[in-house]
């Protein structure tokens, strides 16, 4: 691990101790278990939020304490350990960066200060259909009045059917496909003519559709340049895919250390498995791949922080290292537990859910190699 | 703040040395070969190496009471920079800077560190590593060749095999047996002068047509007592701590700044071979397979780079074993690529049929297969991590 800030290292402990202590994974368990339609318990978005992890990336004067990127990673990989379920990615990094980045004063004085308590969950609404593809927006924003109208429809929004209120990524020129011609609004979710509709997913987590019938929206609701958001949209994204590649990692260590635990115990033809070359072999490949993922992932964020152009193909490769290692080891936290690794009452199954999941948020492996290696001119 | 103005003043000293001291001729240009591994060098390449290692720049970090730069890691990191961006290549290397050194100043006396490192400082002197023997391979403590203790010296009878640059080479150093009834604590670490009568050196072709390596046989050698390091029958952990160094230069190597994707320009071949539709390539399969290496390889060069800055303040540690699997892994991966990308202009062996970057490409893909066996198998250095690094019993 790069060495870390003072203040980092003081909030990797504290993180750490609260996920142990008072979100473990059985948490989430009885979160599964109630079949909350939200995806994450009241009780510890508050806590989550009184620890001023939401306000992480927010200025001290509207409430937050002005960190960055590589301290949110921090925190987001060991919630991450414990599969902690709560808006804190879809909000105080994702929704809080729109604002950031999106240069529209009144906007994030109204919503920043309601980001940085809590108070208020801002997400992204930017796919439509079943893979990320960013370019590929079709929801129309047409001129009305002074403002605009939003028609269409986007999916798998995360957190979606709690939100106050969406950062929808509409069209207001051109057609799908064309990076140019995307605008990037502010939508409260109470808005009239948006319809809600959560889902039911495997990972228990808060994901819902939106429908968009004639919503009517100021011209004071756009963030960045009206056809020019996709750079807006595009920086945005690189933020939010670090930072949950720093959540993913989180959660395929514990899967690691929890497999390695494993090894070191279970007992077969009277020695422990790990002394198996078969699976100790494969721990070590594994132990690589966590540090390679490990690498590209602090790289990336300490390239957000400094601004480096570099950025956005390090985002790619933080994403899909990230995606890799999670999806390798929760599928070998399952076989190398045996049977019991299959049952519902062994958490791996919760892990191997959550990989698949994160693995297809704001782009799969397959979308990043294609996307690192366009910055290579084949 | 004060550290970063320290780094600018040396960033200015650097430059300046190197504006009076490298020759432009050479800016860009690889070293026809390595001093200190074969190579005697001539005209504006010895005049370089000369002032390079007067410098001790031609290792940085080390002490500069024998001679070395006496830089700090982060001065260090600022002056390979700097060399690059004029095209500046140090034509020193081999064993002796990359592992042999480290050792020594891990475990040498005083006096044997003022004896050995000026010249590999310098790359006066080429090195090469005896430890291999025919029954001792993965299984290095296995070894035979016999140094038996006659008071002033030892008598040396036996061999050893792979021996890289050994036809070349001045000195050697390595492990030997100086007890037979003890098998970890039997073994001493050695130099010996390759001169020295009753030593005899054998080529090995490899599948690449070249022949880096030899048999090196030992008939009643004489071999100072001065030239034991550490103490007789304690040299196991001096030779599996050089291995330690050798995983960790390769990992260092990697640490370049500008390495993104692997040093090698494999999308131009991929462009000049297969071709392009549109501004993509034209074999789909293809691009996603080479976006996977270069991947790998971005990810492999930052985690060298960041084991390079954990392994300064800390010391070698055993993790590194994963980054001589992964070179292994990258490199055979890129090679094999480049071939199929050649599709039959990578199955030339030689004459005008083909270009000599072609053949030299079916070259080197070929002694990429050593890799995975040089340095500790692969299946060595997994199984190294998983005991020492992941605490696994059974290895
Ligand atoms: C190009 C090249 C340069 C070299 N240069 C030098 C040099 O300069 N000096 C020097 O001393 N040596 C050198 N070597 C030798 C190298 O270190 C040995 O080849 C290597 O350590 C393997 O030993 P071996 O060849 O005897 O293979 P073996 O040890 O016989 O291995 C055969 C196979 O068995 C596997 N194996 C062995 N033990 C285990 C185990 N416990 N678990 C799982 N698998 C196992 C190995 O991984 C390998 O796949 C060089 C080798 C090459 C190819």
């Amino acid at each position: 691990m790069a060495v870390l800030t003072e203040e980092q290292s003081m909030l990797k402990d504290q993180a750490h101790a609260w996920a142990r202590d008072e979100s473990p994974v059985t948490s989430f368990r009885q979160l599964r278990n109630s079949a909350a339609e939200k995806g994450y318990e009241d009780n510890t978005w508050a806590q989550v939020a009184t620890m001023g992890w939401t306000g992480i990336l927010i200025p001290e004067a509207l409430g937050g304490s002005g960190m960055d990127y590589a301290t949110f990673g921090v925190v987001l990989e060991e919630t991450g350990r414990q599969l902690v379920a709560s808006p804190l990615l879809a909000s105080g990094l994702v929704g809080a960066s729109a604002l950031l980045l999106g240069n529209n004063e009144a906007l994030s004085q109204q919503w920043l200060p309601r980001i940085a308590d809590g108070s208020a969950i801002v997400t992204l609404a930017v796919d439509e259909g079943p893979h990320h593809a960013p370019d590929q927006v079709a929801v129309t924003a047409t001129r009305s009045g002074e403002g605009f109208k939003l028609d269409g429809s986007k999916v798998f929004v995360l957190e979606g059917g709690s939100a106050d209120a969406f950062v929808v990524a509409a069209r207001t020129s051109g057609t799908a496909g064309e990076q140019a011609g995307i605008t990037l609004f502010l939508v409260p979710s109470d808005t009239a003519g948006i319809s809600v509709s959560t889902l039911k997913t495997a990972d228990s987590r808060g994901y819902a559709d939106l429908g968009f019938n004639g919503v009517e929206i100021g011209a004071d609701a756009v963030l960045g340049e009206v056809d020019g958001g996709f750079t807006l949209l595009d920086a945005l994204l690189d933020r939010a895919r670090a930072g949950l590649a720093a959540e993913m990692l989180g959660t395929a260590c514990e899967a690691f250390d929890r497999t390695l635990e494993y090894l070191k115990t279970r007992e077969q033809f009277g020695q422990v498995i790990g002394s198996f070359q078969s699976l100790g072999h494969r721990a070590a490949t594994l132990f690589m791949d966590m540090e390679f993922a490990r690498s590209c992932i602090e790289a990336a964020l300490r390239a957000i922080d400094a601004e480096d152009p570099e950025a956005p193909i390090l985002c790619s490769l933080a994403k899909c290292k990230a995606g890799e290692f999670l999806h390798d080891m929760s599928n070998d936290m399952i076989q190398m537990h045996g049977g019991i690794g299959m049952t519902d009452e062994f958490d791996a199954g919760f892990y191997l859910k959550r990989a698949r999941a994160t693995e297809a948020t704001f782009g799969g492996q397959s979308f990043h190699r294609r996307r690192y290696i366009s910055h290579f001119g084949i | 703040m004060a550290a970063a103005d320290d780094l600018n003043v040396f960033r200015e000293e650097a430059r300046q040395w190197l504006n009076d001291n490298f020759p432009s001729s050479l800016a860009n240009q690889r070293p026809p070969g390595i001093a200190g591994f074969g190579a005697k060098l001539s005209g504006d390449w010895k005049a370089w190496q000369e002032r390079l290692g007067e410098k001790g720049w031609s290792t940085p970090t080390w002490p500069a009471e024998y001679g070395g730069g006496g830089l700090t890691p982060e001065q260090a990191g600022v002056l390979a920079k700097t060399m690059r961006e004029i095209g500046a290549i140090s034509p020193i290397g081999g064993f002796g800077t990359m592992m042999w050194g480290p050792t020594l100043l891990d475990v040498g006396t005083e006096e044997q560190k003022q004896r050995y490192l000026p010249d590999i400082i310098r790359g006066n002197l080429h090195w090469c590593q005896g430890y291999s023997e025919p029954g001792a391979g993965s299984d290095l403590a296995n070894l035979q060749s016999f140094a038996e203790d006659k008071g002033d010296h030892f008598l040396l009878n036996g061999s050893k095999v792979w021996t890289s640059g050994a036809l070349e080479a001045d000195w050697m150093y390595g492990v030997f047996r100086t007890d037979k009834s003890n098998k970890y604590q039997g073994i001493s670490f050695l130099t010996l002068d390759m001169k020295s009568a009753g030593v005899e050196v054998k080529p090995i072709v490899l599948i690449s047509g070249q022949s880096p390596f030899n048999e090196v046989f030992f008939t009643d050698v004489v071999v100072p007592k001065e030239n034991l390091i550490g103490e007789k029958n304690l040299g196991w952990d001096i030779g599996k701590r050089l291995l330690l160094h050798e995983r960790q230069s390769i990992a260092g190597s990697s640490g370049d700044d500008d390495v993104v994707g692997g040093s090698y320009d494999i999308e131009q071949v991929a462009k000049d071979y297969i071709g392009m539709d549109g501004d993509k390539l034209a074999d789909g399969a293809m691009r996603e397979r080479i976006a996977e290496q270069k991947m790998f390889a971005h990810a492999y060069a930052l985690t060298g780079r960041r084991f390079s800055d954990e392994a300064a303040v800390s010391g070698p540690s055993a993790a590194v074993g994963i980054l001589k699997v992964a070179w292994a892994k990258d490199n055979q991966n890129r090679e094999e690529m480049l071939i199929e990308m050649l599709g039959n202009r990578g199955l030339g062996w030689e004459g005008d049929g083909f270009k000599e970057s072609e053949i030299k490409t079916v070259r080197t893909w070929l002694r990429s297969k050593a890799n995975s066996i040089e340095g500790g198998t692969t299946e060595i250095n997994l199984n190294l991590v998983a005991k020492r690094v992941l605490g696994l019993k059974g290895y």
